[in-house]
């Protein structure tokens, strides 16, 4: 096996031992871009010099014998929202690129670089993450690995494309309403949502302030969790970030599933999508060993008031960019955003006070479970540039709904594990494993338990 | 509950008039000092419109008086 398609906790274990080298690693991965990206068009900014410096750095300590991180010489990449050193933090836009250079990491960033993984790059996105699709007018779609005329999934579209292409293991996103979710469903990979509040956002480009989640892709379980856990820890930069100690999740990973309580999500969850992503839920559901399934109420109302708050937040965040640079934005992000600094408080209010009412219905469940299984996209990727879909023999509009199943979740910040299945159609689909909030470690468990048993993988296309 | 003309559908939703959105839109768009390019009104509207048909869903729930928004203020 090569280091393209070896783990972040292989890799690190080989760099630490000295069977590998982080430079091999890194020279490796920035060939592999070099090869793959022209036509995957995941990055936007490849920081080789920096990766090289770096990988060097870690050679040279591990030969003095001195102490290495958690993810030593592991290939990491970010959405390009988040600050990087050297580079305008662009956010998929045009408009950012005129952005002094950022003077610092982002949080995030920082903490993957003081846990000695290597940072090969800034990655594409949907622009100012208002997107479901990864496609970018400014920068081009990023392109999904396993068939390239396939859509990667939005906004952290590069973020998908890194790590299923093999050009990095770990990748960071962001997702809002699914933007973690969904390529890692569009693209086959593990990806995690953590619980609001849990990771720093300071040092990222925002969205929707209430919504605004970080974390990490990857291509298994334990790389989720060993990068969530060097993530974690509290941060009086990020108001929304909860100040509460770091909950290790490696520790318990191979805990197995023995006391979990799983159900499937139905109802709102079990309808609107292609036959493909229920089948991967009852997979999922079969190997935990449940046969239950269970329904939260009003979760149209949910995903609408979701709907609302973005478009409002995120409208206001841009009204004096649209007033000075409206012809510098992607005409749809435009109009939609425009269109949000028009929609009357009473609405934001009610959509507000309705989150709240949803969190504590959404509650009663967890007192039952521990775990909720829904799909995570209602179909598998798209063709880039596709408007519509066909479900039951009925044209639907596609990127309204392609965030159903992810929305309703995110509007009440639960913690999300995405599992990616292989092998039920041409292309895969992820399944969500969703946890009370602060329990990301039972979603992991549970994920990685799937991995166990063969039901969830995420191999490299390359 | 909604400044709009509204009828009801068949399903007993609320449909909001078309000229009254596009009036709307123009008022306030004005209000917020927006200067809309002519090329970009009707993809604010038809925006509107969607956001409009989708915060229906969201008004037409009765909520009880004491749910209380939850936004991330600590003094």
């Amino acid at each position: 096996m090569t280091p393209l398609e070896m783990s972040a906790r292989d890799i690190a274990r080989h760099v630490q031992s000295g069977a590998l080298s982080a430079v091999a690693v890194a020279e490796t991965h920035l060939a592999r871009i070099a090869a793959a990206n022209p036509t995957l068009n995941a990055y936007t900014d490849v920081t080789a010099a920096r990766a090289l410096a770096k990988a060097r750095d870690i050679d040279a300590r591990r030969m003095r014998g001195e102490k290495l991180g958690a993810l030593v010489g592991v290939p990491f990449a970010v959405k390009n929202l988040f600050d990087v050193a050297g580079l305008p933090t662009r956010a998929g836009s045009k408009i950012n690129r005129d952005l002094p250079a950022a003077t610092a990491d982002g949080a995030l960033v920082a903490r993957m670089d003081a846990a000695d993984a290597v940072l090969l790059g800034a990655l594409n996105m949907g622009e100012y993450a208002y997107d479901f699709t990864g496609e970018n007018v400014h920068d081009g779609a990023s392109r999904n690995p396993h068939d390239p005329s396939r859509m990667t999934g939005g906004s952290s579209g590069g973020s998908g494309g890194a790590v299923a292409g093999g050009m990095a293991t770990v990748a960071l996103g962001s997702d809002t309403n699914g933007s973690i979710r969904v390529p890692a469903s569009f693209c086959g990979l593990f990806g995690l949502k953590p619980t609001f509040g849990r990771l720093t956002r300071h040092g990222s480009f925002p969205f929707v302030g209430a919504f605004d989640h970080l974390g990490p892709l990857a291509r298994s379980a334990g790389d989720l969790a060993l990068a969530y856990d060097a993530m974690q820890g509290p941060d009086p930069h990020d108001r929304a970030c909860a100040q509460r100690a770091i909950d290790p999740t490696l520790p318990s990973l191979e805990s197995g599933i023995g006391g979990l309580r799983v159900a499937s999500l139905g109802g709102y969850f079990g309808a609107g999508g292609e036959a493909i992503v229920y089948e991967a839920v009852q997979r999922c559901a079969a190997a935990l060993n449940t046969k239950e399934t269970v329904e939260m109420p009003e979760v149209h109302r949910a995903r609408a008031a979701a709907f609302v708050i973005t478009n409002v937040e995120g409208g206001q965040l841009h009204l004096e960019r649209l007033r000075k640079r409206a012809a510098d934005f992607d005409p749809a992000t435009r109009d939609r955003l425009i269109a949000g600094n028009l929609v009357p408080g009473a609405w934001y209010m009610q959509a507000q006070r309705l989150r709240s009412w949803f969190q504590g219905e959404v509650a009663k469940l967890f007192e039952k479970f521990d775990l909720l299984l829904a799909p995570a996209t209602p179909c598998a990727a798209p063709a880039i540039g596709q408007q519509t879909f066909t479900l039951n023999g009925q044209e639907m509009l596609l990127r309204p709904n392609i965030g159903v199943y992810t929305q309703p979740i995110s509007f009440v910040g639960l913690p999300v594990v995405a599992v990616p299945l292989h092998g039920l159609g041409p292309l895969p689909v992820a399944v969500q494993i969703i946890a009370a909030p602060w329990r990301e470690d039972l979603a992991l468990r549970a994920a990685h338990f799937l991995e166990t048993a063969g039901i969830v993988r995420a191999p490299v296309a390359l | 509950m909604c400044m709009f003309p509204l009828s009801s559908s068949a399903y007993g939703s609320l449909v909001l008039d078309k000229d009254a959105v596009e009036s709307y839109v123009d008022h306030a768009v004005a209000a917020l000092g927006l200067a809309l390019d002519a090329e970009y009104r009707s993809g604010v509207v038809a925006n509107f419109e969607r956001t409009a048909a989708i915060a229906e869903l969201v008004m037409l729930f009765e909520l009880p008086d004491t749910v209380e928004a939850a936004p991330v203020f600590r003094p």
